[in-house]
């Protein structure tokens, strides 16, 4: 399964974090800390991969890529398929660029309800559920327009007529 | 809703405000950040919950992407959890899966918001709930909440059934009893048509069998039909992984997927797919030659390509091919050795990995030495990986792969050499350890050592420090193979040592008291002549007179004071006369004397040992100098006893002792030692003599000296020589590592002829760092063959030797999940046997009903009630399954059982496919099909 999904920027801010076990505060930011430290001291051009298991404990490697000012990183263990985890960054990618148009590292610094709604469409529990772009879209538009909405379509049932009415 | 909260909320920051307002900070970010959570805090606990839910969104955000603590709000948390509004109820879900643990005291109040939206009809409303408890679902929650998620697995929303499939993993690790109410609709799900529910359900499988393999054995038909049927990669890639743990378990079952995955190997296009597929050929089909030919070919394309993605991918898998087909590697090899100049660092290290897979007794130097000259080129890091990963390998099963000990000793000195490195504790370990295994290695090894003592630049060196200290000991300890003691003992106390850590500096000394016994017993007792015993070889003289001649002249630049002692040198590789030895005893004097005020009292204690030997000794010497020998026997016999008696205190013989030496001496009768003896000690502390090793902090091999020596400066009678060897022994039982039994001995025979034998193999191609021809030879199965010179014996000692293996046994949680899942597919597998049985114990089983239905708690009632629906079957299951239990009841022991099948698991497959064999014998006519041994399980 997929243990973690970090975005961070070149300068070691994170940017999106999400972690799908439960980890303490500090744990969090210690290995966000040391997974940047390991990237940006990494060569352009070279593999992907990272050692991993000195950082997320057995059992776990790490992909990334390097996206102008953004690192987005995917922790997992050997359940998953280095490849197919690249790949996956790379839906995670075209996505926040259909959704922004030109995604940059501002969208993601503003938008971070959305980035998180996007991530939950595509991993649950670990879980890889979603690939392709469009639904993904779908979905968070479907989403977004609940949120937007003054008054939940759950909100007609007996029990809200009071709020309704005032 | 009333006014002063109305007010709140059209003043309140909204989270976009707060994340620019982090941006114009440069500096006062931390005051900005605690300024907003005071705010947040305020709002929180407004009775608006749209100012509530904005208070909670900003401090998500700030505890997500600024680590502060967001565990106070859990309660807030549930109050926005509360509201109608979706947009409210999203971010509280979001606040609640970031902070939310088992320990968070209001978990249990979530049960009743979660179960209504799962419930809910807007299935938004039900993702977010089902993300939520993917994310922090325990006991209860999985517990309390299994009926939803039952009921979600056959939901017609796609969207949310394949969220179920997935949440449903959690579900089953927390409370495994669940998989008795879902395993069903799961495997059901394995049919559906749609490629999402299939990758989910496909992925929760192949977590599920990455833990407990076994128990999903009988779904493999299914899995068959997947990766046959699949179209969708993620999916085929998931039923790989499963297969890659399934098919080790079951012959039959490998050998019928390999086509299918030798078709995908062949056919796919997506790398992710074609990698899986080679990744599971070689792990777990790796005795299908001709796919493993297939995958290897494959793998040759990635290592070709520029993508060092696919490049490290294929690297990974060749290492993993390289434990049962080595052919792969060696037929790679000019790719391999090509990595190791890669620029990028995993890339580097996988193929050196797999360069030191490729390593055999026959290349070992060779390879070796390509590998130093890589190592002296290369960054630190991996310079020390290439140092560390040539130890490692060459002291393999008790340097299995050495055949040459003296190329290797001074590989050693020679590694210690490099820049960079820092495996020096490694060296230091391996260069004892040769010293006291192999015999006939230590004329080399005392010559490496002395290369090393002699070098005044390593010594400042301190990652040097401990393989100097290995040379110091090897040299004092074999000082009879050395051409030139003399000029050892110079090293050994030249001025630079007190660059030395004092640890280290009281082995020099101490091996410098050796080197002096050993040249006066040669001078005196023997009557002077040096005859390096073993092997003084055939170098000329000469040689070793001018390196000595070079060495000194460093040594008296920088110990100019001395300038008399380099004439006693001049003739180092003569015999040692009396001069030399006056000369010898001044420098020792000169040395050491500072040190008696040393403030380290191990330094101090061996310099005052040494000295006050110097004392004893030098009037007799400068006696029997000047008198010239005519009529020394006088008093010279005095001396000589002394000398001789020190020198047969050294020459002891050290061999490696077995751990569990100790253990083999057996228990004197009435020898007490459970009892407690400190009080004794109290008592007798005083009567005990003030033995160096009180105060000693090295390694043990100094204890030993240490010891032996205060002994004999004690009682210098030579009568007392008896006291002191039982002393000895005792000491040898005390520090046994270093020890070999006196009755062992006989182990270490000298028939062997030495291993510095100056014949080379004559077969080594002269091109010897050409890596590539060398290892080509790693394939030759010849085995000892046609070596030049047989291989020295190392001294082995059986039981230490052998590698401890210490069994795990599986965890206990795992095994109640997969205890949950074996009854649910077994228990269906036997059902038809058991129903056949069931006249025999009917009337068993019907008394025993009653019970237990006591036994089974209220909840699995209420969820077979549940799955009661109607669905014949599915009852027949329940009940076979229900049989299946009181086989075994109490469940409760069946963690217990469950360990011991463990044990026994071999025993046990092969009950169960014996099992298998007649349920297909007699089935044979009616099932066409019957591809594996396992049963197809819920179809029946």
């Amino acid at each position: 399964m997929i243990k973690a999904v970090m975005v961070i920027n070149t300068q070691g801010k994170p940017r999106l974090a999400k972690f799908f076990e439960y980890l303490p505060l500090e744990k969090q930011q210690e290995l966000i800390r040391n997974v940047f430290g390991v990237l940006c001291s990494r060569p352009e051009n070279v593999s992907n991969f990272v050692e991993a298991e000195s950082i997320f404990g057995p059992d776990s490697r790490l992909v990334y890529k390097h996206f102008a000012t953004l690192y987005v990183i995917f922790v997992f263990d050997s359940s998953e398929n280095e490849l197919a985890m690249l790949d996956l960054i790379q839906v995670l990618v075209e996505t926040l660029d259909r959704c922004f148009k030109n995604v940059c590292e501002l969208d993601i610094v503003f938008n971070y309800s959305k980035i998180h709604t996007i991530l939950d469409d595509i991993i649950c529990g670990g879980q890889v559920l979603e690939t392709r772009s469009t639904e993904i879209m779908r979905a968070v538009e479907e989403i977004s327009k609940l949120e937007a909405a003054p008054n939940a379509i759950t909100l007609i049932p007996k029990s809200s007529s009071g709020w309704l009415s005032r | 809703m009333s006014g002063p909260s109305l007010m709140d909320s059209l003043f309140q920051r909204s989270l976009e405000d707060i994340i620019k307002g982090l941006r114009q900070q440069l500096i006062g970010e931390q005051a900005f950040i605690s300024k907003a959570l005071e705010e947040i805090r305020k709002e929180i606990k407004s009775t608006d919950l749209s100012t509530k839910s904005t208070a909670l969104l900003k401090l998500s955000y700030l505890s997500n992407l600024h680590f502060h603590d967001l565990s106070f709000a859990a309660f807030h948390s549930l109050e926005v959890l509360s509201s109608p509004r979706f947009s409210h109820k999203k971010i509280a879900y979001h606040a609640i899966s970031l902070s939310f643990h088992d320990s968070t005291p209001v978990l249990l109040l979530i049960t009743n918001h979660l179960r209504k939206d799962l419930n809910s009809t807007n299935e938004f409303e039900v993702s977010l709930s089902l993300q939520c408890l993917s994310r922090i679902a325990n006991v209860d929650l999985a517990r309390d909440l299994t009926p939803e998620v039952f009921a979600l697995l056959s939901s017609n929303k796609l969207y949310l059934r394949k969220r179920a499939v997935a949440v449903v993993l959690r579900v089953f690790e927390k409370y495994p009893d669940s998989v008795r109410v879902c395993f069903k609709r799961l495997v059901e799900n394995l049919e559906n048509s749609d490629p999402q529910i299939l990758s989910a359900v496909v992925g929760v499988f192949s977590e599920l069998a990455c833990k407990d393999p076994r128990s999903y054995l009988p779904l493999a038909p299914e899995f068959y039909k997947i990766l046959v049927d699949s179209k969708n990669n993620w999916i085929s890639i998931k039923v790989l992984k499963i297969f890659s743990k399934l098919a080790p378990l079951e012959r039959r079952l490998a050998k019928r997927v390999v086509e299918p995955i030798c078709d995908l190997l062949r056919n796919t296009g997506a790398k992710s797919l074609l990698f899986e597929c080679i990744r599971t050929v070689v792990t777990s089909l790796s005795e299908y030659e001709s796919a493993v030919r297939l995958a290897v070919g494959k793998v040759r394309e990635f290592l070709v390509d520029e993508d060092p993605n696919l490049k490290y991918l294929g690297l990974q898998a060749l290492r993993i091919v390289a434990e049962k087909h080595l052919w792969a590697v060696s037929e790679n090899k000019e790719v391999i050795i090509k990595s190791l100049s890669d620029a990028d660092p995993n890339i580097k290290i996988e193929s050196l990995r797999l360069v030191m897979a490729m390593v055999s007794e026959h290349n070992v130097s060779e390879i070796s030495r390509v590998l130093v000259n890589y190592a002296l080129k290369s960054d630190p890091v991996f310079c020390n990986e290439i140092l560390g990963s040539i130890l490692s390998t060459c002291s393999r099963n008790l340097y299995e792969i050495i055949v040459d000990f003296d190329w290797y000793v001074s590989l050693l000195g020679e590694m210690s050499r490099i820049p960079h490195c820092q495996t020096g504790e490694e060296i230091e370990n391996q260069l004892i350890d040769i010293g006291l295994r192999v015999k006939d290695v230590r004329p080399e090894l005392v010559r490496v050592a002395r290369d090393l003592l002699i070098d005044p630049a390593l010594l400042g060196n301190s990652f040097l420090h401990s393989v100097l200290s290995a040379a110091a000991w090897a040299s004092g300890e074999y000082v009879e193979f050395s051409r030139n003691p003399l000029e050892l003992m110079e090293a050994l106390l030249q001025p630079r040592t007190s660059l030395l850590p004092s640890s280290i500096r009281t082995v020099y000394i101490q091996s410098a008291f050796k080197v002096l016994v050993f040249c006066l017993h040669t001078c005196f007792v023997r009557g002077g002549s040096i005859v390096p015993s073993a092997s003084l070889n055939n170098l000329p003289a000469g040689v070793s007179a001018s390196v000595s001649y070079e060495s000194f002249d460093e040594f008296s630049v920088e110990n100019g004071a001395d300038a008399s002692v380099v004439h006693g040198q001049t003739c180092a590789s003569a015999p040692i006369t009396k001069e030399s030895i006056v000369n010898l005893l001044n420098l020792v004097e000169l040395a050491l004397g500072p040190l008696l005020g040393s403030y380290d009292v191990e330094v101090q204690e061996r310099a005052r040992n040494l000295l006050g030997f110097v004392d004893l000794t030098k009037p007799e010497v400068l006696n029997s100098a000047v008198q010239e020998k005519d009529d020394s026997e006088g008093k010279g016999v005095e001396t000589s006893k002394i000398i001789k008696l020190m020198h047969d205190a050294f020459s002891k013989e050290l061999g490696p002792v077995s751990l569990s030496a100790q253990g083999k001496v057996s228990l004197p009768d009435g020898l007490e030692l459970k009892e407690n003896l400190g009080d004794l000690e109290m008592i007798c502390g005083d009567l005990e003599p003030p033995s160096s090793n009180a105060f000693s902090f090295g390694s043990s091999y100094e204890q030993k000296d240490g010891l032996s020596f205060s002994n004999l400066q004690i009682k210098e009678d030579s009568e007392q020589t008896n006291e002191s060897t039982s002393l000895l022994a005792e000491h040898r039982k005390r520090h046994g590592l270093y020890y070999l039994p006196s009755g062992k001995s006989e182990l270490v025979s000298n028939d062997y002829p030495p291993a510095n034998d100056p014949t080379l193999q004559g077969d080594i191609d002269d091109n010897a760092d050409n890596l590539v021809k060398i290892t080509a030879e790693s394939l030759v199965p010849k085995r000892k063959s046609n070596h030049g010179k047989p291989r020295p014996v190392v001294v082995k000692l059986d039981e230490v030797d052998e590698k401890h293996v210490a069994m795990k046994k599986p965890e206990s949680r795992d095994d109640s999940l997969s205890g949950a899942v074996r009854d649910v597919l077994f228990g269906c597998e036997d059902a038809p046997p058991t129903l056949s049985q069931s006249n025999l114990s009917n009337k068993l089983s019907s008394k025993r009903k009653g019970k237990e239905k006591q036994h089974t708690d209220p909840h699995a009632e209420s969820k077979e009630n549940v799955i009661d629906d109607g669905n014949s079957s599915l009852r027949r299951k329940d009940h076979s399954h229900g049989k299946e239990r009181r086989h075994r009841s109490p469940r409760k022991k069946n963690a217990e059982e469950r360990k011991e099948t463990n044990q026994k698991e071999k025993e046990k497959s092969r009950r169960h496919h014996g099992r298998h064999k007649s349920r297909q014998r007699a089935e044979e006519p009616l099932k066409v099909s019957a591809q594996t041994p396992v049963i197809p399980d819920f179809l029946l």
